[in-house]
């Protein structure tokens, strides 16, 4: 028998007790993630023949898609609406953050925040429930409207691309804000008051400081952003109704009328190769630079 | 060129709320001076830095620089450049684009700022680190970047908070030599804050000690040490014996006998322990016989602590001289030993 | 002052904005009338009583309540495991299973259920357990998130300290790993539940015959406007809402814990 080295010896102990804890969460994740991850892909591969899905291997999915207007469509509208409701939230989000994180004073920062993100928590379908009450034809803005006398005929503010969009942005204002909260209250005072003291004006402070500084929660928040916007059935469904359709509702749409799980899958493999070119484009901007 | 540049703080204050950071200061420092504002924290040498820097308006008070109100002129436009304690560097640029950023906002020629930025990058010797990152670089350069990068904008006044406090022992030694080099070159104004008397002793022309935001003395190191005004100045600089005095026209009475030194007001003297002598010399008075109670070593000296009477009194010594706990030695006052205080 | 009014000014709108439909929700469900459009009439908890009144929503509060719970625990369990043995034990590829674990946070939701769904659709039926399943897969990774950072290196010399001292592993598990990120695990526990609580789409995919609250709210809004909607829409949000404090509390007790 040969003898280790004390070193060689405890580091195969600790090696040996390490896998038994993570053992646990990597297999769920093995078991429950990345194996229903490869079945997509796998199922994406099969094509529907006849009512079951064919026993060939064949790209018939993803030739459909590239060949039918109506799943390109629903692509095009997804990245719009993704393009659309990212630029917006962070467009609402940075004042809302920057206002937080400079002008309230310090003591009150938490609780603003907390006040400003509270109906985050709402489930997703109560959350587009409630802003149909708001939009309905018979709803409050529309009710507010007529009352004032500044519309004679309610408008039509539901089921349509701007209602999902309203709805979007109003969940990823909150969303961004504490992103981008995040990373303004990191950056160091002294280096607002040293850039001023190099003769910056309130601009350039701005625009050379601050705003390259956010980067970070500004990336957080965009990703996060596409990765729900992207995938998200639940609002575009219920505020959007079945107008100008996205990439999830045509998934749901094989699943539930055509059962063409497979046509799903591909679709589904469409999303996921999106969302991972927004990662790997976002992925660079998404740590802050530390002095 | 440098510009004259006579600093003058007209009964300043800064109150917030009951507190008193600065309490009616005035000061006037020449130009070209190295002047260090020294202080326990809480004394309010770093508000009266902001002051200056314009980052705190003062509750009161005026401050001149070659006799024009700059009170209320705002950091930019200031003729002040501010160290930061932690240098305040800009993490998302790189060492060129931080030291280039007060002449880039100013909107100077690229090829101008280019080479201002490397004859600056040079002078605080780092040449050639301009296209790093900030996070690249040692406590001690960046220490340097943020030097560069305030003297770039040739200010007529440099304030310096904290600048060494980051940095170990060895670094601290060297950059004292360094920024009191630069500033002879240079021929500006530094304003120096720090809590450290070994390291305001080291650098400055004008030592000024600050407590409860008033000034408690100032004046040349070497003045500032031997001879401290107040009783905070004597036992903040060093540990000087403070002895209870009643003074005479040239003299002070004390538990150790009448000393002679000269009356300030307050009714106490100090003696450094370096002023109290084992041998006789010229101008030398004896104290009488010390019993040793306590004797460390410190390396180049050893430091005695003993009794003459009820009185304590601590010296110093060549540790080969020094004598054992429980020796009864007798102790001289060297010249000029004792200091009257005010209060 | 000036400074004060152009905080507001930027405030107030945001706030406006953020809490119109929240409010709008809350008010209508008191709504005495069939329709929750303004003018308000009421209050009346009428609603209140009729969604309490019925055994569909009860039966899928109660499961949401279990998966929510379950779903919670589990995922806390699992993070707290990983992240120990990542932290403390020298595990090869780290990295690797690091980016394994935070993964399924770049992957939308619909893609985990569709997943579950036609991978273990011929060996688990479609049921509570296999949404339980689904947000585990969902909840894992935050939780994670959540309780790796927590295993600095102040954490590590008290458990040495506690070795040093005597302890076996599992003592050092129990009588300091886990009381010393209590409210860390606490947080993380009411983060994962909230988010089971809400999530709508893989428990629609996943839960077959017994419906989470949000797939039965679902169903509701096929009816369209309805104060009963309004009804079961509040209490989700109150429990949400409810949670999301507790997180809120016991992170912000952390914070001034750790100045002192």
């Amino acid at each position: 028998m040969t003898s280790l080295s004390p070193e060689v010896a405890a580091d195969r102990i600790s090696r040996r007790q390490g896998l038994i804890l993570v053992a646990p969460a990597a297999l769920w994740t093995v078991a429950f993630f990345l194996l229903p991850v490869l079945s997509i892909l796998g199922l994406s591969l099969y094509a529907m023949e006849g009512g079951k899905v064919g026993t060939d291997l064949t790209l018939a999915n993803y030739q459909r898609f590239a060949e039918q207007g109506y799943f390109w469509q629903s692509l095009l509208n997804s990245l719009l609406l993704t393009a659309v409701v990212t630029a917006a939230s962070l467009a609402l989000a940075f004042p809302l953050a920057a206002t937080i994180a400079f002008r309230v004073p310090p003591h009150l920062q938490r609780l603003c925040l907390m006040l400003a993100v509270l109906p985050f928590w709402t489930s997703y379908v109560v959350r587009s429930y409630a802003w149909l009450l708001v939009l309905a034809p018979n709803g409050v803005i529309n009710q507010t409207l007529l009352g004032l006398g500044l519309i004679d005929t309610p408008l039509v503010l539901s089921f349509n691309f701007a209602a999902t969009v309203l709805g979007f942005v109003h969940f990823f204002t909150m969303l961004a804000t504490l992103t981008i909260y995040a990373s303004l209250a990191r950056i160091n005072p002294r280096l607002l008051l040293a850039a001023r003291d190099l003769g910056a004006s309130g601009r350039q402070v701005f625009w050379r400081i601050v705003l390259p500084l956010a980067v970070p929660g500004l990336a957080a928040g965009a990703f996060l952003i596409i990765v729900v916007v992207m995938g998200d059935y639940v609002t575009p469904q219920i505020l959007g109704g079945n107008n100008d359709l996205v990439l999830p509702q045509t998934i749901m749409m094989q699943i539930q009328r055509r059962g063409d799980v497979p046509m799903a899958a591909a679709l589904s493999v469409i999303m996921m190769v999106v969302v991972a070119a927004a990662y790997l484009a976002l992925a660079r901007k998404l740590t802050a630079d530390r002095a | 060129m440098p510009q004259r540049s006579d600093l003058s703080i007209r009964n300043a204050s800064k109150h917030f709320g009951p507190t008193r950071a600065v309490d009616d200061l005035s000061l006037d420092i020449p130009a070209n001076t190295y002047v260090v504002l020294l202080g326990a924290s809480g004394s309010g040498k770093t508000t009266l830095l902001s002051i200056l820097g314009g980052f705190t308006a003062p509750t009161q008070g005026q401050i001149l620089l070659a006799g024009q109100d700059i009170t209320l002129m705002p950091p930019a436009r200031r003729p002040t450049a501010t160290v930061f304690q932690d240098y305040a560097l800009f993490p998302h640029m790189t060492v060129a684009q931080n030291v280039g950023f007060g002449l880039s906002v100013r909107h100077l020629a690229k090829p101008q700022i280019a080479a201002k930025v490397t004859a600056a990058l040079e002078m605080v010797g780092l040449a050639g680190f301009g296209p790093r990152r900030i996070s690249e670089a040692s406590g001690g350069q960046r220490q340097r970047i943020a030097l560069a990068r305030a003297l770039v904008t040739e200010p007529a006044i440099l304030l310096l908070d904290e600048p060494l406090g980051a940095l170990d022992l060895n670094l601290r030694r060297q950059m004292q030599d360094e920024l009191r080099s630069l500033q002879r070159r240079e021929g500006r104004t530094f304003v120096h804050v720090t809590h450290d008397q070994e390291e305001a002793m080291a650098v400055a022309d004008l030592i000024v000690i600050m407590n409860h935001g008033r000034i408690e003395d100032h004046g040349p190191p070497e003045r500032v040490y031997a001879q401290p005004r107040t009783r905070f100045a004597a036992s903040f600089m060093g540990d000087s014996t403070i002895l209870p005095a009643a003074f005479g026209p040239d003299h002070a009475d004390t538990p150790l006998g009448r000393l002679p030194t000269r009356p300030m007001g307050g009714s106490a003297v100090a003696i450094r322990p370096e002023s109290v002598l084992l041998t006789e010399g010229e101008g030398t008075l004896p104290l009488g016989l010390l019993t040793v109670t306590e004797r460390v070593f410190q390396g180049a000296f050893a430091r005695i602590t003993g009794r003459i009477g009820d009185t304590d009194l601590r010296l110093r010594c060549p540790p080969a001289d020094a004598p054992a706990p429980g020796a009864t030695v007798p102790v001289h006052l060297a010249r000029n030993g004792a200091a009257g205080l005010a209060d | 002052m000036r400074r004060t009014a152009l905080t507001l000014a930027i405030l107030l709108p945001m706030l406006a904005f953020i809490y119109l439909p929240v409010l709008t929700l809350v008010l209508f469900s008191l709504h005495d009338g069939r329709v929750p459009v303004p003018p308000f009439q009421g209050p009346t908890l009428e609603w209140y009583g009729r969604i309490l009144a019925n055994p569909r929503i009860t039966s899928a509060t109660l499961a949401s309540i279990g998966v929510a719970t379950l779903s919670a625990a589990l995922s806390v369990t699992l993070a707290l495991l990983a992240g120990w043995g990542l932290a403390r034990h020298s595990v090869p590829g780290r990295k690797w299973v690091e980016a394994a674990i935070l993964m399924p946070l770049t992957v939308s939701y619909l893609v985990v259920g569709l997943g579950l769904m036609v991978s273990y659709s011929g060996l688990i039926p479609k049921s509570l357990p296999l949404v339980v399943i689904g947000h585990v897969v969902l909840n894992l990774p935050l939780a994670f998130a959540i309780l790796y950072v927590q295993f600095d290196r102040d954490q590590a010399r008290l458990e040495m300290a506690a070795r040093d001292l005597g302890a076996t592993e599992a003592q050092v598990f129990w009588r300091i790993t886990v009381p010393t990120l209590k409210i860390a695990l606490i947080a993380a526990f009411a983060l994962c539940f909230t988010f089971s609580w809400d999530e709508f789409i893989v428990a629609f995919l996943l839960s077959g015959f017994d419906p989470t609250l949000p797939v039965v709210i679902w169903g509701l809004l096929r009816t369209g406007l309805d104060p009963q909607t309004n009804a079961a829409g509040t209490l989700v949000f109150l429990v949400s809402v409810t949670f999301a404090l507790i997180v809120e509390l016991f992170l912000l007790r952390r914070r001034n814990a750790a100045k002192v």
